[in-house]
């Protein structure tokens, strides 16, 4: 039964999928806002460079965090990522490969935590630290990696792997010198925007490495605990009591600051790089 | 007209020195079956062209001789490749060291985004030479010698990619120069190129078939008459006739042949 018309549907159906749209807008626009204007009011110089009452030790502990994660995910990622796009042939071992992949993506944050917990922490009596932390987040975005990393690889023509085996070179050569410096930025961009994920986690670095007051609020090796902005905004939201409510959105604007900071830094490579080549 | 193919005794053998040989070649792309028992012998010091219409195997075929299918996942080659009498496809064969022997250049100009220079000492580099003056001398003499050195002697450290596509396919053939091949395998060079830089590439191979044994694919009947001595025609995976290229366009055994080069298919 017709009640509109095509036309009328038409109106119509573009006005459901408008507001579709426009409701996504919704929720990051008021995250936004209200973050920014009661965050704003509590953000102060103060607050970044203190430690007592201040942030400075989470922001801190997670950039330290987001190094060393970045520092172990990154050889390993790309490392399998050149495995699986450059040297493996189809086959069985090559399927299980991708299906853990696929498989360890979908595995949720906290159960991380607790592996990262019993294997990092105790097994391997890291004690609760930052290389135990930063393990825990390399496994959690290590399939972001591999995926991200292949895709660059993906990038770059068949046709200059073609032009080196043409000149006698192994595949190991044409990896090194031709297929990795052309991927490489592709994979740095992969690799920023996945630890970004990684910077705001809370559950894998609940167990693992991060603590509210430490007397030594500053890791002098990658065995000492540390403070962490998401751990800290986690404890002011459940259990302190007193802390000023803008506070709290200052701390989340803090995060977010960092993690926008570090996309953007990807962005700009990226789009450096697209600047340079013309394939 | 005869038409059992290249294998019959009635196939002009290539007159003095046999660089590289097929024998009973078949190849396969998992189940489907690009060359049915090729056999030919190339001249060496000489200009071969492959010619036949589109995915009748001349592309596959010359991708045998220097093993760049192995790259293929489910490719598989059964027969013989001899090089200088050596059969390329035995176990121990050490590919990269084939390929540096027969180098190859693609239908399109693939230049690496890197400088001219780098492009050029990329093979000499990957072969262990090292030392700077070497290098410069071994860039210079390929430059020379695919006649693209006096365009970019000023511009050697500029990316290759600004380079004219003519000018990166002669790039491409300075780069496998460098590695000083015995064969050069070119994959329809010209086809990418308009009709003057098509000229200096032909002129090109005249020259170079002094000192190389250079096996050419190419769509262009007119091309392959300009310049090659021994012309093979494919056809749907089998090489129906081999022989003199005056030969061939003039007297063709095979109908299928007298057909292709007049044009009347492919």
């Amino acid at each position: 039964m017709r009640v509109f018309g095509p036309k009328g549907t038409q109106t119509v159906a573009f006005a459901a999928l408008w507001a579709a749209a426009a409701m996504v807008l919704v929720p990051v626009v008021g995250i936004l806002v209200v973050m920014f204007v009661r965050g704003g009011r509590a953000v102060s110089w103060e607050l970044l460079s203190t430690v007592e009452g201040g942030l400075l030790a989470d922001i801190v502990g997670t950039i330290a965090l987001v190094a060393l994660t970045a520092a172990i995910a990154a050889p390993v990622g790309i490392g399998a990522a050149v495995y699986l796009s450059e040297y493996a042939r189809r086959g069985p071992v090559v399927r299980v490969i991708r299906l853990a992949i696929v498989n360890l993506a979908g595995v949720p944050s906290v159960v991380y935590g607790l592996f990262g917990l019993a294997v990092f922490v105790m097994l391997m009596k890291f004690g609760r630290c930052l290389l135990a932390g930063a393990c825990t987040l390399a496994l959690l975005v290590l399939p972001l990696v591999i995926t991200a990393s292949e895709e660059a690889l993906r990038q770059v023509p068949e046709r200059l792997r073609e032009a080196s085996f043409g000149l006698g070179a192994t595949r190991w050569q044409t990896v090194r010198r031709v297929v990795l410096p052309n991927a490489l930025p592709g994979m740095i961009t992969g690799l920023i925007l996945s630890i970004g994920r990684a910077a705001g986690e809370t559950a894998p670095i609940l167990f693992t490495a991060a603590f509210i007051a430490l007397t030594k609020p500053f890791p002098s090796s990658v065995f000492d605990p540390i403070q962490a902005l998401p751990f800290k905004l986690f404890y002011m939201a459940t259990e302190a009591h007193g802390v000023a409510e803008d506070v709290k959105w200052a701390t989340a604007a803090v995060l977010v600051g960092l993690v926008v900071a570090m996309n953007l830094t990807a962005v700009v490579i990226r789009a450096r790089l697209r600047g340079a080549r013309r394939w | 007209m005869e038409s059992s193919g290249a294998n019959s005794d009635s196939v002009i053998r290539s007159e003095g020195e046999v660089k590289v040989e097929a024998r009973g070649l078949d190849l396969f792309y998992g189940e489907f079956q690009a060359l049915r028992g090729v056999s030919v012998a190339v001249a060496a010091r000489r200009i071969t062209a492959l010619i036949g219409p589109s995915g009748c195997g001349k592309s596959s075929f010359l991708r045998c001789l220097n093993r760049m299918n192995d790259l293929i996942d489910g490719a598989r080659v059964e027969g013989d490749v001899l090089l200088d009498g050596e059969r390329i496809y035995d176990q121990g064969t050490d590919v990269a060291a084939l390929r540096k022997r027969v180098g190859m250049v693609f239908q399109t100009p693939n230049p690496f985004p890197m400088s001219v220079y780098d492009n050029v000492a990329y093979g000499p580099r990957l072969h262990g030479c090292r030392g700077r003056a070497e290098l410069d001398e071994t860039v210079e003499k390929s430059l020379r010698g695919a006649a693209l050195w006096d365009e970019v002697r000023d511009g050697l450290r500029k990316s290759a990619l600004d380079l004219s596509g003519g000018q990166q396919q002669r790039l491409s053939i300075a780069r496998v120069l460098a590695v000083e091949p015995e064969v050069l395998l070119m994959d329809e060079p010209c086809s990418a190129l308009d009709p003057t830089a098509t000229f200096r590439i032909e002129e090109l191979m005249l020259e170079l078939k002094e000192r190389y044994t250079i096996v050419i694919v190419t769509h262009n009947m007119y091309q392959a008459s300009r310049v090659s001595e021994y012309t093979g025609v494919f056809l749907m995976g089998e090489l129906i006739e081999y022989g003199q290229t005056t030969q061939i366009f003039e007297m063709p055994r095979d109908q299928r042949t007298d057909d292709y080069v007049r044009g009347r298919f492919g």
